[in-house]
C-alpha cells in the first residue's frame, strides 16, 4: 500500500444522515489549512455520493473514496480553497 | 468557536450556504444590531435575526402593546396587551433562538439620548413611524459612520434604503428636510396592510444579514420600491448629494436636530 494518504484531521461521523454529514465535515475543513487532508469516516450510503460532490463545489478536492466494510467509507479531502468570498 | 450540537442542527442550512459556512454563522453569531421601534417592520426584522443567530439584538421602543397593533406587529401577541413592546418582542426574539440576547431601550429617541443608545451596536435599522424619529437616526448615523437600513411603509407601498455613511447617499440626499406637518397624512388617513410591513421588514432583515457577511450587493445608493397591489419591485439609483446639508461636501448641519413630533401611526 504505497498510496497510503496521511490525513491532518479524522473526523468520525458514524450515525451521522445528510445534510449533517456535510455540514459536520465543512465545519472541520473551514478550520483546517490549505493543502491539509480531512478524513471522514461514515456510514450513511447517500453520503458517499453527497459529501465528496459538496466538497468538489466548495473548490476542495477530493483524493480517495476507500469502504472499508459493509457499510462504513472512509473519504479523504485536500483543503484547497478558503472560504468563496464576494 | 467551537459549535454546539444544538447550533449544529439550528443553523445547519446556513452552514450549508457556500456564501456562509460555518464563519459566517460566526459573524452572525458576534453581531450587535439595533432595531428602531419594535413595530411592523421591527417585529419582522427582529423575528429573521433572532432566528439567523444574530447575537445581539438591541430593541428601541417605548410604547405598549395595544389591540390595533396585532394586525401587524407579529413580534407580539393577543396574551401581551398592555406589556411593553420591548418587553414582548425581547421574549419573542429570545423564546425563538437562545443563542440571542436582546437589550431593551424603553426610550423615545431623542437628540439627548441617541448617541448613547446606538453607539454600541454595528449596524441600525430604522423602523419608526414619524419623520423626527427617522431624520434623527439618519444624522446620527452619518455622524457615528454607522450603517443604516432605512424603511418606511404607506398603505400598500413600501421603500428600503441602506445608508453607508461615506460609501453613498443618506436619507437626507434624497429628502433634505422632513415634509411640512400639512402634507403628512392624517392618522385616520394612513392605513396599511399589515402584511406590507411584513414584506419590506423581511427585505431589511435580507439587508442587514448580507451586510453581516459581506455578500451580494446592499441597496446603497439605491431605493428600492415595492407596491403590493402592482406586486411591482422598482429600484431607483440614487446619487450622493453633494449639497447635502448632512453628508455633503460643506454640511450644515452640525449636530442633532428634534423635529416637532405633528402625527405617529402607531396607533
Amino acid at each position: 500500500m504505497g498510496d497510503e494518504i496521511k490525513p491532518d484531521k479524522v473526523i468520525d461521523i458514524r450515525g451521522q444522515v445528510c445534510p449533517y454529514t456535510f455540514v459536520r465535515s465543512k465545519l472541520a475543513i473551514e478550520k483546517m489549512n490549505i493543502g491539509e487532508v480531512l478524513e471522514i469516516v461514515l456510514d450513511h450510503r447517500p453520503a458517499v455520493d453527497n459529501v465528496p460532490r459538496s466538497m468538489e463545489n466548495e473548490g476542495q478536492k477530493v483524493l480517495k473514496i476507500e469502504q472499508t466494510g459493509d457499510k462504513e467509507w472512509h473519504i479523504f479531502v485536500r483543503k484547497d480553497k478558503e472560504k468563496k468570498k464576494q | 468557536m467551537e459549535f454546539t450540537e444544538e447550533q449544529i442542527m439550528r443553523y445547519s442550512r446556513h452552514i450549508l450556504l457556500p456564501e456562509v459556512g460555518g464563519e459566517g454563522q460566526e459573524r452572525l453569531l458576534g453581531a450587535k444590531v439595533v432595531l428602531v421601534g419594535a413595530g411592523g417592520l421591527g417585529s419582522p426584522v427582529g423575528y429573521y435575526l433572532a432566528a439567523a443567530g444574530v447575537g445581539t439584538i438591541g430593541v428601541i421602543d417605548n410604547d405598549r402593546v395595544e389591540l390595533s397593533n396585532l394586525q401587524r406587529q407579529i413580534a407580539h401577541n393577543t396574551n401581551r396587551l398592555g406589556v411593553d413592546k420591548a418587553d414582548s418582542a425581547k421574549e419573542t426574539y429570545e423564546t425563538l433562538n437562545p443563542d440571542v440576547k436582546v437589550t431593551t431601550h424603553k426610550e423615545r429617541l431623542t437628540s439627548a439620548n441617541i448617541m448613547n443608545i446606538i453607539k454600541d451596536y454595528d449596524i441600525v435599522v430604522d423602523g419608526s413611524d414619524n419623520f423626527p424619529t427617522r431624520y434623527l437616526v439618519n444624522d446620527a448615523c452619518v455622524m457615528l459612520k454607522k450603517p443604516l437600513v432605512s424603511a418606511a411603509v404607506f398603505r400598500f407601498e413600501g421603500q428600503v434604503m441602506t445608508i453607508q455613511p461615506g460609501e453613498g447617499p443618506c436619507y437626507r440626499c434624497l429628502f433634505e428636510v422632513p415634509p411640512p406637518p400639512g402634507m403628512v397624512p392624517s392618522c385616520q388617513e394612513a392605513g396599511i396592510l399589515g402584511v406590507v410591513t411584513g414584506v419590506i421588514g423581511t427585505i431589511q432583515a435580507t439587508e442587514v444579514v448580507k451586510l453581516i457577511l459581506g455578500i451580494g450587493r446592499p441597496l446603497k445608493g439605491a431605493l428600492l420600491l415595492w407596491n403590493a397591489l402592482d406586486m411591482s419591485f422598482r429600484t431607483v439609483r440614487v446619487p450622493r448629494n453633494p449639497d447635502c446639508p448632512m453628508c455633503g461636501d460643506r454640511p450644515t448641519i452640525t449636530s442633532l436636530v428634534d423635529y416637532e413630533q405633528f402625527c405617529s401611526m402607531s396607533h
